[in-house]
């Protein structure tokens, strides 16, 4: 018997009114892999990692993690479910009534219970991971800058050693050094701590790096996946357009003519 | 002309009273529903573990202790004006001598539970509306689910036990100013005898009027924080739909409360 994917999305659909966003995804991750998604704004990436975290509701299809369903959970199976996962989520959704340190070691503290000392201890470690010094851990999440708080939200996505890692859009915003910092670190977490890891960037530098496997979304559909080197190699023309930014190509953006 | 009348017909169909108060009522029955659920499975979690007793007892302080300034006023001006309106409408039948009555009456049973509810509808709940609607449309609630903690049971869950605990001993404490009010009206501005009147509150006070009033605290403290709660766990689009919910929140639970208050009397004092 083969063992199931550690993420299988089949068919998966979501329309929020008339408008479809995903029309049929489907995708296998396997454990220990990271996946690099990449596609236009708006094409429903950051709704297709809200739907398997089970925060929207698909309207159609299926998701599996480990093999088992996971729409629709409650109670105990839901709790399960959500120990699994780490999220960087592209606003940052920091706490902003907690201190940083709170923030980053908040599932140690609320969830795990662990005492506050050795919670903050590894806050400070993660911290470190992502290049902001210990006084940066009794700041609040206002008080920082656009990078600063999209490190802080990796920190805290990582800070429980999750199973599988969500990083949406984890380098936007960080500058090329502290960028490529970000990418070492989603490595590590893959390769020594066996996490695994999906990520939505735009940087192709970024995925290139990260990526085990490319998956491209157009349209609601998972349209082109494969190893990260082949990703050059493609003859698809939408993937070419994509990894090369140019304006003019199969992809039309929708833009009114002046 | 003839796009005058296409215009005027979908005016018609836009502003037909029929339409809108279906589609009013529609709009209702599905909020209502939808609040339903929202507070059946609030209480299931209050009794659920893991309980969060750190964000209670910070609760309990923001809603109750923080409120007690407002509160005090309010109470001590309601008694005061009480005392005030009765001197002068009772010296046309000679009937002064009740004032100390109707003030320990009308503080106990209503007005202390009543302003108080919807001070705290001002102050407490337009405050939760604003700060889970923010933390709804900042994906703030979503990132407390990928962290393991349900945020009915971090976020709601203490609310509603702080409104509700708390608010009986707020309105305790609006009794005793309240009547403290009228008393020192009463005794400085018209001249009664002191012991007099504390004597006579004291005499007419029934056990009943004091605990209906604190009750009737539990359940508006009830009602503000779970409508704060909901109004702000549901908004939606940003800026001005976390102020709408604020705007929802204090409204609908001042109405609520109004509402409550007849049923709850009605319960209490019909024979
Ligand atoms: N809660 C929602 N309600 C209504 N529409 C939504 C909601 N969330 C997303 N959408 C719509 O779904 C589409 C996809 O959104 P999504 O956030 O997944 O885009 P994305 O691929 O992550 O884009 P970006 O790269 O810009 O982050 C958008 O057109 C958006 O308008
Ligand atoms: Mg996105």
């Amino acid at each position: 018997m083969t063992t199931p994917p550690k993420i299988r999305l089949t068919n998966v659909t979501k329309s929020f009114g008339p408008k479809r966003v995903l029309n049929g995804v489907t995708l296998d991750v396997a454990k220990g892999e990271s996946v690099v998604i990449i596609g236009g704004s708006g094409t429903g990436k950051s709704v297709m990692l809200k739907s398997i975290l089970g925060i929207l509701r698909p309207d159609g299809g299926q998701i599996e993690i480990d093999g088992e369903n996971c729409v629709g959970l409650s109670g105990r199976a839901r709790d399960a479910h959500d120990k699994k996962f780490g999220m960087l989520f592209q606003g940052g959704a920091l706490f902003d009534s907690l201190p940083v340190w709170q923030n980053v070691s908040f599932k140690l503290l609320k969830s795990m219970r662990m005492p506050k000392k050795d919670a903050k201890d590894i806050a400070l470690q993660k911290l470190a991971a992502v290049g902001l010094s210990a006084d940066v851990a009794e700041l609040y999440p206002a008080e920082l800058s656009g990078g600063m708080q999209k490190r802080v939200a990796l920190a805290r996505a990582i800070a429980a050693n999750p199973e599988i890692i969500f990083f949406d859009e984890p380098t936007t915003g960080l500058d090329p050094i502290m960028a490529d910092v970000i990418n070492d670190l989603i490595v590590k977490c893959v390769r020594e701590l066996g996490a695994t890891a999906m990520t939505i960037t735009h940087d192709m530098a970024s995925a290139r790096k990260i990526a085990d496997r490319i998956a491209m979304i157009y349209q609601g559909q998972i349209i082109w996946q494969g190893p990260r080197y082949e990703i050059d190699l493609t003859d698809n023309p939408y993937v070419d357009q994509f990894i090369h930014g140019r304006a003019d190509g199969p992809i039309k953006m929708q833009v009114l003519k002046a | 002309m003839p796009q005058v009348f296409v215009i005027l017909g979908s005016m018609v169909k836009l502003t037909n009273p029929l339409a809108l108060i279906g589609r009013t009522f529609l709009h209702f029955l599905a909020m209502a529903g939808q609040f339903a659920i929202f507070m059946g499975k609030a209480v299931g979690h209050v009794f659920r573990p893991p309980f969060y007793f750190g964000q209670i007892g910070q609760q309990c302080l923001t809603i109750g202790y923080y409120s007690l300034p407002v509160i005090a006023m309010t109470a001590l001006f309601a008694g005061m004006v009480l005392a005030l309106q009765s001197y002068t409408g009772f010296s046309r039948f000679n009937a002064e001598s009740a004032i100390a009555n109707v003030v320990a009456l009308s503080i106990t049973r209503e007005l202390g539970p009543v302003l108080a509810g919807l001070m705290v509808a001002g102050r407490i709940g337009a405050s939760i509306a604003a700060e889970l609607g923010t933390m709804r449309v900042t994906e703030q609630i979503d990132a407390l689910t990928t962290l393991s903690t349900n945020p009915m049971k971090y976020l709601v869950v203490p609310r509603l036990l702080a409104g509700t605990l708390t608010m009986p001993l707020l309105v305790l404490v609006a009794d005793v100013i309240g009547i403290m009010g009228g008393y020192v009206v009463s005794t400085v501005s018209f001249g009664f005898n002191a012991a007099n009147y504390l004597h006579q509150t004291w005499d007419f006070l029934e056990p009943i009027d004091i605990i209906s009033g604190l009750v009737k605290a539990a359940v508006f403290g009830f009602i503000v924080t779970l409508m704060g709660c909901y109004c702000g766990y549901h908004s939606k689009g940003g800026a001005a739909g976390v102020g709408n919910a604020t705007t929802s929140a204090v409204v609908l639970s001042s109405i609520v409360i109004l509402i409550a208050n007849y049923i709850l009397t009605g319960m209490f004092f019909s024979k």
